[in-house]
């Protein structure tokens, strides 16, 4: 579905993503785990071309889709969600999620029953402000507010950063329940234990290049991938 | 308070405010000053709620507004002045080069309309810039444009730096209620809309915005020209309201001014910029003049009244309503029956349960 060939990114002088391939089948679950600085945001900031690569080629079935603009970008089917959650503070829950269906022109109906029926946490506090939410509220709000714009494939930066692990969890069992409603996820995280035990590929990046590629569950037997980012 | 009985609350609120204006008319004589206040504050609302749009909305601190006022203001001008009068107008320029007027609405509409184009092409370059970077690049546009409006080259459209006058004016203090009433209206459309969520949602969180799929550069030029659009339109009726023109009068306090009313009223609330450009012209046109008066009592002279010291207890106040208000009269709420309702309700609430608390 989403086929990443030998991608750089720079910033000024530095390369934070030295060339790296890799791919996201349809209906798949794939994760990139690797330390700060190893160019994950980077990676997905630059597919949704909120960096631009310096070389390389994105291909979104079948189409270049290399350094086009954002907004083409997610009408065609990929959003983001960003890193530390970003949602809007002042506009109300209702409104950011809103703002996430921007791009379409349908009718938003079906799909606000979707996402409130996925956090119905949010349907109660439809008319809060978003900023008045909890840390674990707002990233369900992040999430909800990109599947507002009906993505095929919806990439997570770190969905986990800050969150307490029961939050964690629920975040987790979530992302399958997406995932099982037929959108396809990439995943980026710092906790590789529980992106590994949900994802059905695993990359691991390491300083701007992949260094290992296995299913979830080889990586996660891995005595390097334990040594290195389990702490066993 | 359901929606619909909201709307219907306010509607007749609105219409009760243009019967007042209407009977205020009737009772006092034309020059009284309680109507001078009336018209100028509605145009400031206008002006104000136009910079609020940007400013409070957007989130772009732009300081160009005297800048689209000045151009609205003799575009106007410049294409409602009777042919007729135009050779005394155009005294030192043989008439000018325009030969025809138009109506007053196409002058109004072509007011906003020119400050607009010029804010798409200042836009495209300034737009880049961000808060202060952005303040100063527009601020510098403002203080250009005003220097070549007086320019004498100029003077065959412009009239150089001499007065523009003699184009049609108003006369009853509904017509800039009802005017201003209508461009705010549009701009509150605007701001519900699902562009105005964009504005709101760029002013939040660029990034956020950004990434999901809002176009920002396209975004932030569209609410530029929009409310340029209006500080236009604000422009010709403030000319109307003064009956001549001059470039030097729209000086960067001018765009201090409103600045002053939206901080005032509430960055992000349209009632209160309304609110604040009536408070605003009030105090500084009649409530406090009296402190730029010398004052006996009897023989005794009041200390510190004298010309000038108004500006003193105007500064004096909105240091007060920075330091202790800095969210100004509305913060970014809005004025609506609802929420008196509901202020209401809850203080009913409050009061029962003190009540029971006592028993």
């Amino acid at each position: 579905m989403l086929k990443v060939e030998n991608l750089k990114v720079n910033y000024g002088g530095i390369e934070a993503v030295k060339g790296i391939s890799f791919e996201v089948p349809e209906n798949s679950i794939v994760t990139l785990i690797g330390a700060n600085g190893a160019g994950k945001s980077t990676t997905l900031r630059s597919i949704v071309s909120l960096e631009k690569p310096a070389s390389g080629s994105i291909t979104f079935n079948g189409e270049d889709i290399t350094g086009q603009d954002t907004d083409v970008i997610v009408s065609k089917g990929i959003t983001l969600v960003p890193e530390g959650r970003r949602i809007f503070p002042s506009l109300t829950v209702l409104e950011n999620l809103k703002v996430g269906a921007y791009m379409r022109k349908d009718s938003l109906n079906d799909d606000l029953e979707w996402v409130y029926s996925l956090f119905p946490r949010l349907k109660e506090r439809s008319w809060q402000a978003g900023g008045t939410l909890s840390g674990g509220e707002q990233q369900m709000l992040a999430v909800a507010r990109a599947l507002m714009s009906r993505p095929k494939l919806l990439m997570m930066d770190e969905p986990s950063l800050g969150l307490a692990p029961l939050i964690v969890q629920e975040i987790f069992n979530i992302i399958r329940e997406i995932h099982k409603d037929g959108v396809t996820i990439l995943l980026i995280e710092q906790n590789a234990n529980m992106a590994l035990r949900t994802a059905d590929v695993g990359y691991v990046l390491e300083t701007g290049r992949i260094t290992m590629t296995g299913s979830g569950a080889e990586l996660l037997a891995d005595e390097k991938v334990r040594a290195a980012y389990l702490g066993k | 308070m359901s929606k619909k009985t909201n709307t219907i609350i306010s509607a007749v609120l609105l219409v009760a405010l243009c019967g007042f204006v209407l009977i205020l008319e009737q009772i006092l004589p034309s020059t009284h000053i309680a109507l001078t206040v009336l018209k100028k504050s509605c145009i400031y609302a206008l002006l104000a709620v136009s910079m609020n749009l940007l400013n409070g909305f957007t989130g772009l601190f732009s300081l160009g507004q005297a800048g689209f006022m000045l151009i609205g203001a003799y575009t106007y001008g410049v294409l409602t002045i009777p042919v007729a009068e135009r050779a005394s107008v155009y005294q030192y320029y043989d008439g000018g080069l325009i030969q025809f007027a138009v109506p007053v609405f196409v002058g109004l509409i072509a007011a906003g309309a020119v400050a607009a184009i010029f804010a798409w092409l200042i836009g495209l370059p300034v737009l880049r810039l961000k808060s202060d970077y952005l303040a100063i690049a527009t601020l510098g546009f403002a203080e250009i444009i005003r220097a070549i409006f007086q320019w004498d080259k100029l003077g065959v459209i412009t009239n150089g730096s001499n007065l523009l006058r003699k184009f049609p004016t108003f006369k009853s203090t509904l017509f800039p209620l009802i005017v201003c009433g209508i461009c705010i209206a549009v701009i509150v459309l605007v701001i519900n809309s699902s562009y105005g969520r964009a504005f709101r949602a760029i002013r939040d969180d660029e990034i956020a915005a950004e990434a999901m799929g809002i176009n920002l550069a396209k975004h932030k030029r569209m609410s530029f020209c929009i409310s340029s659009f209006f500080a236009g339109v604000g422009g010709g009726l403030l000319a109307m309201y003064q009956t001549s023109i001059q470039a030097s009068t729209f000086k960067s306090s001018m765009t201090y001014e409103i600045l002053l009313i939206v901080v005032i009223g509430g960055l992000g609330s349209v009632t209160g910029s309304c609110l604040a450009s009536f408070l605003y012209i009030a105090c500084s046109e009649w409530w406090l003049r009296f402190l730029d008066t010398e004052t006996y009592i009897g023989s005794f002279k009041v200390p510190l009244l004298r010309s000038g010291f108004r500006k003193v207890v105007f500064a004096v106040i909105v240091m007060v309503v920075v330091l202790f208000y800095r969210k100004g009269i509305m913060g970014d709420k809005e004025f609506s029956p609802a929420r008196v309702h509901d202020w209401w309700q809850k203080k009913k609430a409050k009061k029962n349960a003190g009540k029971e608390a006592a028993q």
